[in-house]
């Protein structure tokens, strides 16, 4: 009897030990891009890669030039660009998808369900198609070229309402006794909403903020096309993939690498913070603790 | 159900693989009975209600004609007259100043466009040279403006059309009220009203402005593209586009005449690798991500969070930084191959093509999408693992049951049926993945076999980017957009059908 015992717990550690070095072989896989970009990004050496992995020359060079020389590739401007839709798009986002939601889960009105159905099908459309036509639109509005910023914005807020799925869940969870206790005393649906609701949203508001907040800076089809090949105009993404064009990819490797550090960094950090919102906004409530 | 062409005895006698096979063609055959039904019993229904509604609003407008006084028929051509005539100041003033912006518009604006909508123009822009040797130029028609402006006008027509309604009914409606001796609404209770009963209105006015403006009008703008030539060689301002019926779909299915390029082909072998894209990219990264989260959460590992953290810091990077970087890691010239020369594990010159051969490439994006996706369902499946009962487990074991059955058996229905949600919004935004193959690829290696620049890893989203961006075949682009909506429909409308978790959620609100 005690040898079968402990014959099982040998079992048992030699699985642990084979789930250990699973996991070390996994976090190494998925390390090495990351420990090679910071790596690369304070090489000495131009071109695009080495046949050794340790630069010989250390250097903070290609952060410096990054910063200072904006002759070819103006990167505090597409920093600087980007932080600006980010922001503004996060708040204006935030705003919408709330209020959507809201209104979606708690109100009752005739054209409750088929909006919900438009938007669903509305979201099967290739977005990008209609590019064009909002290029026009914003053209017709003025909003191109030197107002070509608040364009780009209005492209990335216009439709966020057709996200409302996952904070309207949330909504759909608060106890609907709270908004008729609320009403009985004597509250209007306004009052219910930013009194009741509101305060109790807050894990979803987090998650909603830091969604809208990171999406902007991996951005690239939308940008793209709206900058039109002009460089003022770009943002983070299209910036930098332009760094990676054949002709110039051996100058500018080390260099995309430093600004691929730049912005990684505070999204990383403002990430691995409100973590634990963003796993329960995915899982939409489904998960406790 | 499938049942009914074998007896449920034979069904039962079946292993589990014949039941699956069973299950899997019976689908399939009852899906054009699906299609069918589809278009015998929903449209004609939904037709049938939209036809009541219509009636009832004719019916509406009929009685206000028949027993309105003096001041309702005064509203039938200006708007909010009756509530002006009994000082209902706000609705009528609103009224009437929509209809003012209304003619204004038509007058100045929409009415030449209009006009111009049934030939998309008609005078070419004119270039001659004066006699300093300069190009001159004089105005032309521009189609695309002409189509764009064409259909903002119609919308706007569509809501006077509206408005014109909801005026007449309003201004019987409060003619009633003044005969029946009733209060009627003053303008603060009317924006009370907004705070309350129709606090919707409010909430979702500039919200669905929004949806209007930049997804509903360029959607139908991509529709209406779709019979038209707009192509480089039709680009307005200088030239004109027309309308050329259904040309563009005969490409696409192979019997078009303009162009006598394979669209049909490319279409169909990007489709058939966006499908098998999709699968396996949705459910590896499920699988596996899964697996990664079962084997972290296992009783006696230490360091759970340092595991998790250090795979969830790939979510917090953005995704174009690592996709780049891995498209530059894994290039001919790129880390990888320099790494495995410099240790002598390949030739020099003679790298090992991750992205430049065919199928390969197709191996290397599956690998790195699973790279950026295990993460994430690590991270989701995680907390739902915790959630099931130990004594499912318990159970199994005492019954005999290794780790693997109880996978099978416990945990992936288990998951299935909780995450079946995100199962499908996943698989669908894989269909439309943009960047992991355009940061990628590009969509390359390209080939010969494929028209319309389309490379072997395209998706049909990226080979629509390649059609408008590099080829300027807007016509076409608009074409197998509505194709990929369909596509996209059709296999959302099946997957929702089969998934009892959505049935469940949807009984639940």
């Amino acid at each position: 009897m005690t040898k079968k015992y402990r014959s099982k717990k040998a079992v048992e550690r030699g699985t642990n030990a084979a789930i250990y070095i699973i996991l070390i072989i996994i976090s190494i896989l998925w390390l090495f891009p990351f420990f090679y970009l910071i790596i690369q990004s304070l090489r000495g050496e131009s071109g695009i890669a080495t046949a050794y992995f340790f630069p010989k020359e250390w250097t903070f060079d290609n952060y410096i030039k990054l910063w200072t020389d904006t002759k070819d590739y103006n990167f505090p401007k597409w920093y600087g660009t980007t932080l600006i839709i980010s922001l503004v798009v996060t708040v204006i986002q935030t705003t919408i998808v709330l209020i959507t939601s809201y209104a979606l889960s708690r109100l009752r009105f005739k054209l409750r369900k088929p909006l919900m159905n438009l938007m669903l099908i509305l979201g099967m459309f290739p977005g990008f198609m209609s590019m064009t036509a909002v290029y026009f639109l914003l053209k017709l509005f003025g909003l191109t070229q030197d107002m070509g910023l608040v364009g780009l914005i209005l492209v990335y807020v216009a439709s966020s309402c057709m996200g409302y799925y996952i904070s309207k869940g949330f909504f759909d969870t608060i106890p609907k006794s709270l908004d008729e206790a609320a009403r009985i005393d004597g509250a209007n649906r306004k009052t219910v909403f930013f009194k009741v609701i509101l305060p109790l949203a807050k894990p979803i508001i987090i998650y909603t903020v830091l969604t809208a907040f990171m999406a902007p800076w991996g951005e690239y089809m939308f940008a793209s096309l709206m900058a039109f090949g002009d460089q003022s105009y770009y943002n983070v993404a299209v910036g930098m993939k332009a760094m990676l064009d054949r002709e110039v990819i051996n100058d500018y490797f080390t260099r995309f690498c430093a600004a691929a550090v730049t912005v990684s960094l505070p999204i990383t950090i403002l990430f691995m913070w409100l973590q634990k919102y963003y796993v329960q906004g995915v899982t939409g409530g489904s998960v406790k603790g | 159900m499938a049942q009914t062409t074998v007896s449920e005895l034979d069904y039962l006698k079946m292993t589990a693989w014949q039941k699956f096979c069973y299950k899997f063609t019976g689908f399939f055959k009852r899906l054009p009975l699906l299609f069918l039904n589809f278009f015998k019993i929903t449209i004609p229904a939904k037709a049938k209600k939209f036809w009541q509604t219509v009636k009832g609003c004719g019916l509406t407008v009929g009685r206000a004609a028949k027993y309105g006084d003096w001041k309702t028929r005064t509203s039938f051509i200006l708007f909010g007259f009756s509530q002006l005539a009994r000082k209902q100041w706000l609705r009528g003033v609103l009224l009437l100043v929509f209809e003012l912006v209304f003619i204004l518009y038509m007058a100045l604006f929409g009415g030449q466009y209009l006009g111009l909508l049934g030939s998309l123009g008609k005078l070419e822009r004119g270039e001659h040279l004066d006699e300093y040797g300069n190009w001159v130029y004089s105005e032309g028609d521009n189609s695309l403006l002409i189509l764009l402006y064409g259909i903002l006008t119609i919308m706007f027509i569509i809501c006077f059309v509206y408005a014109w309604y909801k005026s007449i009914k309003s201004a019987y409606g409060t003619q009633l009220m003044v005969e029946a001796r009733r209060k009627l609404a003053t303008a603060k209770e009317d924006i009370n009203a907004l705070n309350d009963e129709q606090y919707h209105k409010t909430l979702l006015a500039v919200p669905l402005a929004g949806l209007t403006i930049f997804t509903i009008i360029p959607i139908i703008f991509m529709i209406f593209l779709a019979f038209t030539n707009y192509d480089q060689y039709h680009m307005p301002p200088t030239k004109l586009f027309t309308w050329i019926g259904w040309d563009n779909f005969a490409n696409v299915f192979g019997s078009g005449l303009s162009q006598a390029e394979n669209f049909g082909y490319t279409f169909a072998r990007l489709l058939l690798w966006t499908v098998i894209w999709a699968l396996f990219a949705t459910f590896s990264n499920y699988i596996l991500g899964m697996i990664v989260a079962i084997i972290i959460n296992k009783k006696g590992i230490r360091f759970k969070k340092l595991w998790r953290t250090i795979l969830v810091m790939t979510i917090a990077v953005p995704q174009f930084v690592s996709l780049l970087l891995m498209s530059q890691m894994l290039g001919d010239n790129g880390a990888i191959n320099k790494l495995l020369e410099g240790c002598g594990l390949i030739q020099p010159g003679n790298p090992i093509p991750f992205l430049t051969d065919g199928t390969l490439a197709k191996v290397t994006i599956i690998v790195v999408n699973i790279w950026i996706g295990i993460p994430y369902t690590m991270l989701i499946s995680t907390g739902i693992l915790m959630n099931i009962p130990e004594d499912l487990y318990e159970s199994a074991k005492i019954d005999g049951a290794g780790p693997v059955k109880a996978f099978f058996k416990i945990t992936l229905p288990y998951m299935l049926h909780v995450t079946a949600p995100y199962l499908i919004t996943q698989f669908i935004g894989n269909l439309n993945n943009f960047n992991v193959i355009y940061l990628l690829t590009g969509g390359g290696p390209l080939t010969s076999e494929f028209t319309g620049g389309a490379g072997k890893t395209d998706l049909l989203i990226t080979w629509l980017y390649k059609l408008v961006m590099q080829k300027q075949l807007y016509g076409m682009a608009a074409v197998i957009s509505i194709l990929m909506f369909i596509v996209t429909a059709v296999v959302s409308l099946i997957v929702y059908n089969r998934s009892s978790a959505v049935k469940n959620e949807e009984d639940f609100m």
